[in-house]
């Protein structure tokens, strides 16, 4: 086996070993954060400090009984859950997560995907993520199911528009899309918080809005709509909607530090060969912890937006703030301050 | 083993026809659309090709401008099926036939 | 291996293109849309164009689809029963689909000068995003602007066309 594909596996493997276990440490956290947040105790009777809840959940819902409707769009339905997952795993694949390493020779990049269009593959892959939200509302035969599907969706793509520009605002003075070079722009700089506040804000309220996380739930949240696009889905592939949820926010974390805070690497620590590798991962993980953390106190903190608010604040508010950012980080850049 | 430029342009050519036939046959408005926008790629397809063969950019480029075209003529295009539908009640495209005599 | 990957992606694009064209389901043609569309980024990137590839899917599979589907999910369009119902009409158009095929093949071939040796491996130069970009934006910048104008009028045109029509007025008496 070539060595080239040898490194691919096995940063496959880091990769999906981060996403998938990602799924039940956020299940804990969350419930003991919002317990935390509401003065009450949370989950304390399965293990020290509940920490074998999430267990007892993956078992309730493996062993909960699969109920199909009898008037969904079979195909569709069954698909719609899966096909939530593929772009919440593969939009990973362009984040660096070390130093570049020599193994045997060859210079290896710790990227899964390290294509030259780095960070557009992964908006790219992370536009593919409506289309579970659409399939799953119309599928399930429900007027109350196709209502919130489309209001989930037509918040999704709002919402890329100030993401993608955000990002677009990063990349101009590093002037390349792959993420590597961004990391080593903000080595050789200062990390882009400083300098793209503005953008750093858009993006987190756009991906708050992306995942579908409060204060942007509407479409999901159990008052609204009867629990809109998932009411018809049971056990399973209920908590195939949230494992997707919960991956794709931690592929979003995981994209907003490494553009916005260094990604893998801290100022002043020089980092090389396999404890730098090892080290670049535990930094960045470390990262993603306190974004998922964010995460996990905007929700418990913030009441809902209403839908015409919504959409308001996606196209009046941050559309033009993202484009006002964005004029500012080229002018900037042609002025030579970055 | 790389391969050969003509194959793509085969592909192309039978994707085209295959939207062709669509359109043809169709008799959902949208489904046209559809068919429509298969052709398209098509054409991207070919573009691609060339400019791989020709070793340029402008093939490359084209299809960044039938893109944007194919998003603006997709937009246009569902509005008035929009408006169409809000008069009529139907996009059945046999029934738009207030131009026959 | 390129081999491979362009027989799995162009028999994925044949098929899922048919099914568009076929199936009785206007969603179910749509989503088969996005399948033909991804299988032809894939290509994009065997022909040396990541950049094409990745828009193609941020733009055509991401919201130019998405936004069929929203028209389709809103007006509620069932299962059509079936394509035209004139015979004779389906014939002609399967003729004619495949007559076409045939003669733009006939004519890439000769074009090509018969069936060529494998074409010769990419060069980073056509790869390469920052070349494309300088093409774009030099060679071609008046023919960007314009692109970037129409489609400012077609968002223009949409918002107008798809909007209620305002509410008439009373008329008022005099």
């Amino acid at each position: 086996m070539s060595t080239e594909l040898a490194a691919t596996l096995i940063k496959l493997a880091v990769a999906l070993g981060l996403l998938l276990n990602v799924v039940p440490i956020m299940v804990w956290v969350e419930r003991r954060g919002s317990a935390l947040m509401q003065d009450r105790p949370g989950p304390n009777r399965l293990g020290p400090f509940g920490l074998i809840q999430p267990l007892a959940d993956a078992l309730k819902f493996m062993f909960k009984e699969d109920v199909t409707p009898a008037a969904v769009d079979r195909p569709l339905y069954l698909m719609a859950p899966v096909l939530g997952l593929l772009p919440a795993l593969t939009t990973f694949s362009v984040i660096p997560f070390g130093p570049d390493l020599t193994v045997r020779g060859h210079r290896i990049q710790l990227v899964v995907a390290s294509a030259e269009t780095g960070v557009l593959l992964f908006l790219a892959l992370a536009s593919l993520g409506v289309y579970s939200l659409v399939m799953a509302g119309y599928s399930s035969n429900n007027k109350y199911s196709l209502l919130g599907s489309v209001r989930a969706s037509a918040q999704m793509i709002s919402y890329e528009l100030a993401l993608t520009l955000a990002v677009v605002a990063v990349v101009i003075p590093v002037g390349s899309f792959e993420l590597s070079k961004v990391v080593a722009y903000q080595r050789a700089h200062v990390w882009n918080l400083l300098p793209q506040i503005l953008g750093f804000l858009i993006f987190l309220v756009a991906s708050f809005a992306e995942t579908n996380r409060l204060p942007f739930d509407l479409p999901e949240a159990e008052s609204e709509l009867v629990a809109g696009f998932h009411t018809e889905y049971s056990a399973m592939r209920f908590a195939t909607f949230f494992m997707a949820e919960y991956i794709s926010m931690t592929s979003l974390s995981a994209l907003g530090v490494t553009l916005y805070a260094g990604g893998w690497s801290l100022p002043g620590v020089d980092l090389h060969g396999w404890t730098g590798a090892v080290l670049g991962l535990l930094i960045l993980v470390g990262k993603i912890a306190v974004c998922l953390a964010v995460f996990v106190w905007v929700r418990w903190t913030f009441p809902r937006f209403r839908y015409d608010q919504l959409m308001r604040l996606g196209w009046k508010v941050l559309l033009p703030l993202a484009i006002l950012n964005l004029i500012v980080v080229a002018a900037m850049t042609l002025a030579g301050w970055l | 083993m790389s391969v050969p430029v003509s194959w793509y342009l085969a592909l192309s050519a039978v994707l085209f026809g295959i939207g062709a036939i669509g359109a043809l046959t169709r008799r959902n408005g949208i489904s046209i659309f559809l068919s429509i926008e298969v052709m398209l790629n098509a054409a991207n397809l070919s573009l691609a090709a060339y400019a791989r063969q020709f070793g340029e950019h402008t093939g490359q480029v084209i299809v960044f401008f039938v893109l944007a075209v194919a998003a603006a003529e997709a937009a246009v295009g569902l509005a008035l099926f929009i408006g169409v539908f809000r008069g009529r009640r139907t996009i059945d495209v046999n029934r738009m036939n207030l131009m026959q005599h | 291996m390129e081999l491979a990957i362009f027989i799995l992606f162009a028999g994925l694009a044949l098929v899922s293109s048919i099914v568009v064209v076929t199936h009785k389901n206007p969603v179910y043609a749509t989503l088969s849309l996005v399948l033909t569309l991804f299988s032809v980024a894939v290509l994009f990137v065997l022909l040396g164009a990541p950049f094409l590839a990745a828009l193609q899917i941020l733009i055509y599979a991401g919201a130019i689809l998405v936004l069929f589907l929203f028209v389709l999910m809103l007006l509620n369009v069932g299962r059509q029963e079936g394509p035209s119902g004139h015979r004779v009409q389906l014939f002609t158009a399967l003729l004619g689909g495949v007559a076409f095929a045939a003669m733009l093949v006939l004519l890439f071939w000769r074009q090509q000068g018969g069936p060529r040796p494998p074409a010769a491996p990419l060069s980073a130069q056509l790869v390469s995003l920052t070349a494309l970009a300088q093409e774009l934006f030099g060679r071609y910048l008046l023919q960007f602007e314009i692109v970037g104008l129409l489609l400012l009028v077609a968002v223009v045109g949409a918002t107008v066309l798809a909007r209620r029509p305002p509410p008439r007025e009373p008329e008022a008496e005099p």
